[in-house]
């Protein structure tokens, strides 16, 4: 009985997810014709006709969104790591005037939504030039606060000030040992930011919707967007919307599969080391 | 709060200058001819405007229009404000009518009369009136129209034993017989999500929303003829006899798609939407004028509709009224604009250029064009004022609260007014009375 609750709750949470997501597979089978004929949960007939037609819709223009998105998220999100570690290292492993300061504005920091910053950063992008460009969309997504305090709990637990002074009585600089002792114990660590940053990233819409004009450097939720909201007179393109979303998903699931065991070890090594 | 300041004091030297130029203003220093070729960018959500531009990039080398292809809606706007405010506007952007009006407010656009004087004789009266906004400038140049009319399934008109109603009583009499013959059947809906259609049947009985006078500003939402609309609507709901689902939902597709809808108030612009939406009733749906107030009458409105604007910020802006003029009126473009962006042509030679009948009416309205033509000299606007965001986002909260507690739609046509004039009051317009 104890055991069958939490069980019973766990599997809710998991149809509560894994429903839409469903939805959004076999909708993606449809035809324009069956999407709002067939039921729910019928598989259409269409699959095949949607990717042909997504692909083809203005000389394939969606692969290019991917290709943006991919760049915003793959680079964004490993930039933010580099910069989260090493801030975070630093924050945890040294003592400085000030530093106190620091962690409690980048706190203040992580209670910002940075929805509220996307219309000042346009503002200021636009001053310096780069507006519409790649670096408007990547910049901002590089220094994030929620990384950065997260890689200052991890270094403060999972690399022992022991280790960093026996390193410095053997004469490594304090580089060699960012890079030969920090980092590596803080790889699990890396590895959860990496993921929070991409997909945040790969999910984001307010930010490159404000900072880009030209669609040929949209990702793919404004792309999408854009056959959304098609204007008042046309109709929405909806079956090559959900086959587009479908599509945008795989990369996100397949990154999760494979990352899934860095992330165990994140969280066990953690709980020792804490 | 300095930024609304400075946007009213741009609108009050635009209107001035309009007012008191009269016909000899002198070309200003950016409209002279461009040395050397130039690069546009435009901002647009019509359909394959791409491949338009690309025929225009091909004939003229000197000019290259590059379009960027947007999410079009009241989002579109929005942006394009912030991109005028941040100095980062593209030289050509896309305006619905309704948002014209804001983008003047906020010296976002350039005033073309200078060099427009050729164009206007290109579209009827009420049309130019949605781009010179009542003044003397010209904000835009117009691009499509969507004079309303009445869509209805022909076949289940006759199954039903009723006839095209010629007036809204007639049209109120006709739903309550479908929805008794078949209480799953409703001849319509009220859509408390589309203001651009409630605007547009307003427009229909005679309403004057806004209205300019010298410097004062008159907000006229809650007028005799919006309220008569607004009862009317809300006096078939709460009998029941009107559904309440709003358009272009998926319930509201499979509605139109299935038959249990008979009608849609829309415009000229609804083929695609019926094509995409609701497949099966092809060959099966017919146009009429709307349904009148008076017997004898003859009026529409229009819903939706857009025109090309020049942005104030542009370098070559010569260059880029040339493009728009061109896109707007010339025969070829014309043509490309109906087959490839699907859009109802604004100017009139574009409109008679039109010839086969959409696909989707090829066997039930043969004369699709000719009827939209006809209908369309009838429709009449109205000047669109500079908060019509405002507006629009109150007429979906008060319509919705209205269907949610019963109340009578007249409270919603009361909640729209009150929030216009606390908005433009707010944002220091000068208001009459």
């Amino acid at each position: 009985m104890t055991r069958l609750v939490p069980t019973g709750v766990l599997l809710l949470g998991a149809l509560y997810c894994l429903l839409p997501v469903s939805w959004v597979l076999v909708a993606a089978s449809k035809s324009p014709g069956e999407l709002f004929t067939l039921g729910a949960f019928t598989p259409g007939s269409g699959l095949l006709g949607n990717l042909a037609e997504l692909s083809a819709y203005r000389d394939g223009v969606f692969w290019k969104w991917t290709a943006n998105t991919a760049l915003y998220a793959g680079g964004g999100a490993l930039l933010s790591t580099a910069v989260s570690a090493v801030a975070g290292f630093a924050l945890a492993k040294y003592r400085f005037r000030g530093r106190n300061l620091i962690f409690n504005v980048l706190i203040g920091g992580v209670l910002v939504p940075s929805v509220v910053l996307a219309v000042p950063q346009y503002l200021l992008f636009a001053k310096v030039g780069l507006a519409d460009t790649y670096w408007a969309v990547l910049l901002p997504q590089i220094l994030h606060p929620y990384g950065i305090y997260l890689a200052r709990i991890y270094a403060g637990a999972a690399v022992p000030d022991s280790l960093l002074e026996a390193g410095r009585i053997d004469g490594g600089g304090e580089w060699r040992l960012l890079r030969k002792v920090g980092l590596p114990l803080m790889v699990p660590g890396m590895v959860t930011i990496f993921l929070f940053q991409f997909v945040a990233i790969w999910n984001n819409f307010l930010l490159p919707f404000i900072m880009l004009g030209d669609d040929g450097k949209f990702p793919l939720t404004v792309g999408l967007y854009t056959l959304l909201a098609a204007g008042a007179n046309q109709p929405s393109l909806y079956n090559l919307i959900i086959t587009g979303a479908l599509l945008s998903i795989i990369p996100l699931i397949a990154l999760f599969l494979t990352m899934q065991r860095y992330w165990r070890t994140d969280l066990s090594g953690g709980a020792v080391k804490g | 709060m300095r930024t609304t300041r400075l946007a009213l004091a741009a609108l009050a030297v635009t209107l001035a200058a309009g007012c008191s130029s009269g016909g000899d203003a002198a070309p200003e220093p950016e409209a002279a001819a461009p040395t050397g070729p130039v690069t546009l960018t435009y901002w647009t959500w019509a359909p394959n405007m791409d491949k338009i531009a690309q025929v225009w990039n091909a004939a003229n080398p000197g000019i290259t229009v590059t379009v960027s292809k947007q999410a079009g809606g009241d989002d579109a706007a929005a942006k394009f404000l912030t991109a005028a405010k941040a100095g980062n506007a593209p030289d050509l952007v896309q305006a619905e009518y309704q948002h014209l009006p804001s983008f003047v407010a906020a010296d976002a656009v350039a005033d073309l009369a200078a060099d427009t004087a050729a164009v206007k004789g290109e579209y009827a009266e009420g049309l130019w009136g949605l781009v010179t906004l009542g003044t003397e400038g010209v904000y835009a140049i117009p691009q499509d129209s969507g004079p309303m009319m009445l869509y209805y399934r022909k076949d289940l008109f006759e199954k039903y034993k009723i006839d095209v109603p010629k007036t809204w009583d007639e049209y109120a009499e006709a739903a309550r017989t479908v929805h008794e013959a078949d209480p799953k059947v409703y001849l319509g809906s009220f859509s408390s999500k589309d203001p651009g259609w409630f605007a547009g049947l307003a427009q229909q009985a005679g309403a004057q929303w806004w209205s300019i006078s010298g410097d004062s500003w008159k907000v006229g939402i809650d007028d005799a003829a919006t309220t008569r609309v607004a009862e009317f609507w809300g006096g078939l709901v709460a009998e029941g006899v009107i559904d309440d689902q709003p358009y272009f939902t998926p319930e509201w597709n499979k509605a139109l798609n299935d038959g249990t809808q008979l009608s849609w108030p829309s415009a000229v612009w609804g083929p695609g939407v019926l094509e995409s939406n609701a497949p099966d009733g092809k060959g099966k749906w017919g146009v009429a004028p709307l349904p009148q107030w008076t017997a004898g009458e003859n009026h529409s409105g229009f819903w939706g509709g857009s025109s090309t604007a020049v942005s104030s910020g542009s370098k070559n802006r010569a260059a880029a009224l040339k493009f728009a003029t061109w896109l707007n009126t010339d025969p070829a473009a014309l043509d490309l604009l109906v087959k490839e962006a699907f859009v109802y042509p604004a100017a009139g030679k574009g409109q008679t250029a039109l010839g086969d009948p959409p696909a989707y009416f090829a066997e039930s309205q043969p004369d699709f064009w000719q009827q939209a033509a006809t209908i369309g000299t009838t429709a009449r606007g109205f000047t669109f004022g500079p908060n019509v965001g405002v507006t629009y986002n109150a007429y979906k909260d008060g319509f919705d609260k209205a269907l949610k507690d019963k109340a009578p739609f007249a409270t919603a046509v009361k909640s729209m007014q009150d929030a216009t004039v606390a908005d433009m009051q707010k944002s220091g317009f000068t208001m009459a009375g």
